[in-house]
């Protein structure tokens, strides 16, 4: 296909990758502030640790494609794709648990298939996926929120237990983590109990989902929000998803409330925001025409309900991302929007 | 066509190499190569079958009318694959049991028919042994090169179980890599598969290319031999 550019003169918008990059990590730091607040520095040195393996892998890859490492590296797109990986990570996950998962998706998700502008899939859910699929046991070991008000754990006690895996107060990972509440619903409606014994018996639940995930949450939220007013990203996906799921969450809601939770526990649990707002947008992997971008928003919020309520895995966002950004091209090009002063129906 | 041995050989076991370039035979391939005991099973099954079809189908390449040719391959590959399948579970017990259902899948192997029509029904019997032979270890090549990838990364193992291949008292060529190794199930798992296989297309592609630069830049350093080499390289 060849884009034919109208005559001059053009305006520059003045967006750049990098811009639009920066624009993202920046939406992205007040959450990871709340969530070290939460749960302690693991979110911090992970991120910093994938940062660090994504520059890394970024400038091995350009060097063996023989690309220009300057453009390439500063863009930021390696450097976020890090950050949302590490936000997806067990914060006290051990660290070559992010080294493989950010190599993985840097190597083999993006340079690989081409490069920034290439990939078919998001980057950082394939390399998340990677480790969900090959280390069950590490990817699921998180900790609950309430940890730090029992315990004092610092930063270098944190940069021990993920380094050395040596952990304070004679305590080992089994100990100290605990199920999401979004996987503890899942194991506990196993049991055949209600919702709403549910919710009340375990501490892990708060207003509407788990206590301090929500709040990460609400800021992601903000941070989404944010971006919307910049431009940066449009409101089609982050809406169709959070709508679809308030849609189906709610039918069955209404229709068995003992074994369905509230619309309000999908859309604030689990990586329902962050996946909306900062995963799907993906300008490289997601649908492109604003028809596109709805119908991909409605498969994502689909596929998380239906796996979420009778798969096999508590959270469904990465498989959700992915599954659609296979779809993504066969949606583009059933929705491309009407070229102006062409007739209606025709090409 | 190749027409003398040593291109017959160069076919099978590089430049048209059944899994590499023909990409055929895929479903074991990418199936059973999660050990390096259980590729080299299949493969040299495969093997054996395909040495045996290509060389009965050349006697009778006169005698069958064209129009019933695919019949009478199949019905001769079956009957190898049979009494491979026999022969395994008579000295191989185990590993047939771990191979299963994919070593009466070889008769659906496209690489044997291919082989039998494209080669055996037009050349002659040595020819057609030779070219089922290294077609078969060209194979094999490939899947224990992939299953020794695939076992190294998901176990940190390496011909672990030879026993079953080997017999019993050959435990010792088990290698263990690592020893607290944790495991890289994805290695093991079928994604492991396809994408072990397309770095292994991709090695031998770049190798060819290599190969080819080299060979063009040759001639060009013969004819201007100082420091003009550079150029050539890059």
């Amino acid at each position: 296909m060849t884009l034919q550019t109208p005559p001059p003169p053009h305006i520059h918008s003045g967006l750049r990758i990098s811009h639009i990059m920066l624009q993202v990590i920046a939406a992205l730091i007040p959450a990871i502030i709340c969530y070290t607040w939460f749960f302690g520095w693991g979110l911090i040195i992970n991120t910093l640790l994938a940062v660090l393996v994504a520059l890394a892998s970024e400038a091995l890859m350009l060097k063996l494609r023989q690309r220009p490492l300057r453009p390439f590296l500063g863009d930021g797109s390696a450097v976020l794709t890090a950050m949302l990986l590490a936000f997806c990570i067990p914060p006290l996950a051990p660290w070559w648990i992010t080294v493989l998962g950010v190599a993985f998706a840097l190597i083999v998700g993006k340079h690989l298939y081409g490069g920034l502008g290439y990939n078919p899939f998001n980057p950082a859910m394939v390399g998340y996926v990677m480790l969900l699929i090959s280390f069950p046991l590490e990817m699921t070991s998180w900790m609950p929120p309430f940890i730090l008000e029992q315990l004092e754990i610092g930063f270098v006690d944190t940069l021990g237990m993920i380094f050395l895996n040596h952990f304070p107060y004679g305590l080992s990972i089994d100990a100290l983590s605990s199920a999401t509440p979004l996987d503890a619903m899942k194991t506990d409606l196993g049991l055949n109990k209600t919702v709403s014994e549910i919710m009340e018996s375990n501490a892990l639940f708060g207003d509407f989902a788990g206590t301090g995930w929500e709040w990460v949450g609400n800021w992601l939220l903000l941070g989404g929000v944010y971006l919307i007013y910049k431009r940066v990203i449009s409101w089609h996906i982050p809406l169709a998803i959070i709508g679809t799921l308030f849609v189906i969450g709610s039918f069955f809601f209404l229709m068995d409330p003992d074994t369905y939770p509230s619309p309000l526990f999908h859309i604030f649990g689990g990586a329902t925001i962050l996946a909306a707002f900062f995963i799907a947008t993906d300008p490289v992997s997601a649908s492109t025409t604003p028809r596109g971008r709805i119908v991909y928003g409605i498969g994502i919020g689909i596929i998380i309900y239906v796996i979420r309520a009778w798969g096999g895995y508590p959270d469904a966002v990465a498989f959700a991302v992915l599954l659609m950004n296979m779809a993504a091209p066969t949606i583009d090009y059933y929705t491309q929007p009407r070229v102006y002063g062409h007739a209606r129906g025709k090409d | 066509m190749a027409d003398n041995p040593k291109d017959i050989l160069n076919e099978g076991l590089w430049r048209n190499n059944a899994a590499l370039v023909q990409l055929l035979g895929l479903c074991p391939l990418l199936a059973v190569s999660g050990t390096v005991v259980n590729a080299l099973g299949l493969g040299l099954a495969t093997t054996l079958v395909l040495a045996g079809s290509n060389v009965t189908v050349s006697l009778i390449r006169n005698l069958v009318r064209p129009e019933l040719r695919i019949p009478t391959f199949v019905l001769i590959i079956a009957s190898f694959v049979t009494a491979v399948e026999l022969l395994m579970k008579a000295f191989v017990y185990d590993l047939y049991l771990i191979l299963g259902i994919f070593i009466p899948l070889i008769v659906t192997n496209c690489v044997i028919i291919a082989r039998a029509e494209s080669f055996a029904s037009k050349n002659h019997v040595g020819r057609s042994l030779l070219d089922g032979l290294s077609m078969g270890v060209g194979f094999t090549l490939v899947l224990v090169a992939l299953g020794a990838m695939r076992e190294v990364i998901g176990h940190g193992t390496l011909l672990a179980q030879a026993e079953l291949m080997f017999g019993a008292g050959s435990e010792w060529l088990t290698i263990t890599l690592l020893d607290d190794y944790r495991g890289f199930l994805l290695a093991i798992l079928p994604p492991g598969a396809f994408i072990g296989l397309g770095l292994l297309i991709a090695l031998k592609n770049v190798i060819d290319r290599r190969h080819e630069t080299r060979r063009a830049a040759a001639p060009k350093a013969a004819a201007a031999p100082s420091g003009t080499e550079t150029t050539a390289t890059s």
